[in-house]
Order: C-alpha cells, then structure tokens, then sequence
C-alpha cells in the first residue's frame, strides 16, 4: 500500500511540485485528460488524494482540477422522484440534505460517518467513490439502492451500475481521460428503507473496518419481504453486494431467524483479509453482526 | 515552477498573491500572509489545528490547495476579533480555562464557530460531534465543552 509514515519525505509534509489545471469545460477536461495520459490526476476535495501524497508516495506530476464544474455539484431531485447527485457534491450537504434524510436517510447515514466536519466539507461523493478504497462508506448505500454512475468521457455520457462500478483496490472503471460527473438513484420504493452501519475502533475520524448497507422493501402487515439488498465493504477487494442474504429475505415473511440467516449466509459471501484494523475472523464476525442489525434497522423504519 | 496568481478574501480583506500550485491554504496563510495563528499539526487532515472558515465552512486548510482556495472567503483566527474585542468564543475560553498550551485552540475555536453558526443551541452530543475533527491532548475537551455550551446558553451538569 505505499511507504510507512516513518518513511516520510526528509522535507517532512511538503508536497511535491506539480503543474495544475483548471479547464474550464468538461470536455476541456477531458481532452487535457487525454493529452496528459497516465501523469495526470484529477482533484476534487483532495481529502484523499493529498494524504496520498504526503505518506502514500502518490507524486502525479499533473493535477487537473474540478472547481470549475460547479454545475456537478448540487443534489436534484428527478421527475420520477429519483435522485440525481453531483460528483462534486461535499459529503457534509449530503448529511444535511433535507430530501435525502427524508427519502433516503441510508445516504446520509452514511455520509455523516465519513472523517469530521471539516473533511466533510471539503470531501465529495465522487471522490470517495472514485478513492474506491474497499472501505469506502459511500459506497454500500448507493449499491443498495442500485445507483448508477454518469460517466463524462469523449464520447459523452455513458452510464455503469454503481455495483459494477469497482474494479479492485483503488481501481475503478473511469478510464483516464473519464470523469464521474454524478450518481443517479432511483425513485425510493414504497414501504422501503435503507440503514448503513459500520465499526470503527474510534467513535469519529476513522475508517470502516466492516461496513453493511442494507435496504428493503416489506409489505406492512404481512411483513412479506419483496426486495432486499444488501452491500458489504471493506471485506473483499471492491464494495460487493451480498446476492444470497438478499435471496435468503426475498420473498418471505420476515423473521429474527430468517434475519440471523441472512447474516450467515452474507458471512459466505465475503472476502475479507487481515490487516492492521481487524482479522479477517472479526471482519466475518462483524459481518453477520452488521448484517443483522442493518437488516434489523431497515425493517424498524418501515413499520 | 511558475507562480499562479490567486485572490482571495482573508479577514474580509481582498488578498492577491502569487504561489506555486503545490502549496497549501495552510501554508499561504502562515507564511506568506503571516497569519501564524492557523497551525500545522498533522498535514493530513486528522487534528484539525490547522481550522479555518472557507466560505463559511470550516475545513482542515492542510489539504486545501492555495489554488483551491482561489476566488473564496477565509477566516482565519485572526479574523474573530473585532475592533481589539474578542468573540464570545474566545472569552469563554478564557474564563472556562478550556485553553492550556493553546495550541490546539485556533481550531478548535473556528471549529465551534461554524457549529453555533449554523446551530446556535446545541446538545452537550452536538457540540462534541461539532468539534470531533479537533484533537487536544491537553485539556480533555471538558472544559472546551463547558466554554461552548456556555456561549450557546446551555447548562452542562457534573
């Protein structure tokens, strides 16, 4: 994963130099993308691009910025009642987005967890998602809410699940002169609910050593289960989607132990490795525990 | 390198210089600008000692790139007074003794700032969630909360 802190440069925390752009256009951008090639990186907040290079040995030798791109930053609702969320947008308006607490609170949630309020007014949407760390909080909300992202390239506008969005570690499917330009949600499902949780040793400031999204839709007084999905990060290379727990609820009246079962078949499901936050036994212990209080939560807010 | 041109607006005050792209916000403050109030604690974000107000937010200018900051509004501590009186904040600082080596204070107060600006009656929960991106490992944020809670007009027990 890079150098040690105790690596650090001699000059301590001084960046690098770099050349800086700030085209003015998205197709600008994109072009200078194209031009640049691998050298070029883009900043959004910097949040994690700048620690990276500071105890990451990340040293790109261009930076392209954003900031002229104020029109992907801002959350709007869709006629249908879906979401259409900039790229740019910071994590600390998705906090305190009245329609999103409101309709899709998992958003929020989620956001709300992500560093301090100081990260979170400099951090994005899409630079968490772009980040693509495995534990990336963003991420398991949007996939279970079957999110898509708007991806800003040459050809224009093209469009890929936010499930399909992740390649690996740090890797997404933007190619390098491809710029995320928003997420897209759809219209919220009757009698549906999302909760997000994850651990983290610290009550503030920390990254998620599991996270669990779950989202259902149940019936009210059948308490019949007729969608459930649910995402798992930072236990496997991307953020994934726990297809058999969801397959477990779908369809049936929900009860504890159809939920405990649920949360041992996701355990299944995951990938996780040791590293210095948790062993990959506690990340499948806190799995089914997650897994079982997400589902949990979701139901409570429906009924 | 070649210097860029940026303009801000710092302390109120219309603010031009030039910088390489390389620097930070933190870093044109305090030398350039010799607003040495703002301090450099981590360089990634975590303590927070190097708080300022951008645009009305507060954020960790150790990883706000100067040309970021290009065209915005920055408050920095040395901002807060005005007129030699000091803000509320500081004055219950003061006289709650929530400040020891002081280091962390800059911050810290910004940081408290932005959280009665935008919720001026916090919970005890509140003010602490506000100032979680703060670190100071001198005081154990007790008195800090008490300061705050003090300003806000809300009555902290124990």
């Amino acid at each position: 994963m890079g150098s040690l802190p105790n690596e650090k440069d001699k000059e301590g925390y001084v960046l690098r130099r770099f050349r800086y752009y700030a085209p003015a256009t998205l197709e600008e951008a994109v072009s200078l993308l194209g031009e640049l090639g691998d050298g070029g990186k883009l900043i959004a907040g910097g949040t994690d691009l700048l620690v990276q290079m500071r105890e990451r040995g990340l040293h790109p030798p261009y930076l392209v910025s954003l900031k002229n791109f104020s029109q992907l930053r801002g959350i709007g609702v869709q006629a249908d009642g879906g979401l259409r969320i900039g790229a740019l947008t910071y994590l600390r308006d998705l906090e305190r987005s009245e329609v999103i607490r409101q309709r899709f609170d998992i958003i929020a949630q989620a956001a709300s967890l992500i560093g301090s309020v100081q990260i979170r007014n400099t951090a994005t949407v899409g630079g968490n998602l772009c980040n693509a760390a495995p534990s990336a909080d963003m991420a398991p909300p949007l996939i279970a809410l079957e999110a898509e992202a708007v991806i800003f390239g040459p050809g224009g506008e093209r469009r890929v699940l936010l499930e399909e969005f992740f390649l690996g570690p740090g890797r997404t499917v933007l190619a390098t002169n491809e710029i995320l330009a928003a997420i897209l949600v759809p219209p919220p499902l009757p009698h549906s609910a999302g909760t997000y949780l994850r651990h983290t040793p610290r009550q503030q400031m920390d990254i998620a050593v599991v996270g669990v999204g779950a989202v259902l839709q149940v019936e009210p007084e059948s308490r019949r289960c007729q969608v459930a999905r649910i995402a798992l990060g930072a236990v496997a290379p991307t953020p994934i989607r726990a297809k058999g727990a969801e397959a477990v609820l779908t369809g049936q009246a929900i009860t504890d132990e159809l939920i405990e079962e649920a949360a041992q078949r996701a355990v299944q499901e995951c990938r996780p490795i040791s590293d210095v936050r948790a062993s990959a036994q506690f990340r499948r212990w806190l799995v089914r525990v997650l897994t079982r209080r997400a589902v949990s939560s979701a139901l409570a807010k429906i009924s | 390198m070649a210097k860029e041109r940026i303009q801000l607006v710092v302390n109120g005050a219309i603010t031009e210089l030039l910088t390489e792209p390389q620097r930070t916000l933190l870093e044109v403050l305090r030398e350039d600008l010799g607003l040495t109030g703002t301090k450099e604690g981590c360089s990634t974000g975590d303590c927070g000692a190097c708080t300022v107000l951008l645009d009305g937010r507060p954020v960790t200018s150790c990883l706000v790139l100067a040309m970021e900051a290009d065209g915005r509004e920055v408050l920095t501590i040395e901002g807060l007074a005005q007129n030699g009186k000091l803000h509320p904040l500081q004055e219950a600082f003061i006289q709650y003794g929530a400040v020891q080596c002081g280091f962390c204070t800059p911050g810290m107060i910004l940081a408290a700032k932005a959280l009665l600006d935008e919720n001026p009656h916090p919970a005890e929960e509140e003010i602490r969630r506000g100032i979680a991106g703060n670190l100071c490992r001198c005081t154990g944020y007790d008195k800090i909360v008490r300061a705050i809670a003090a300003v806000s007009g809300l009555e902290v027990d124990r």
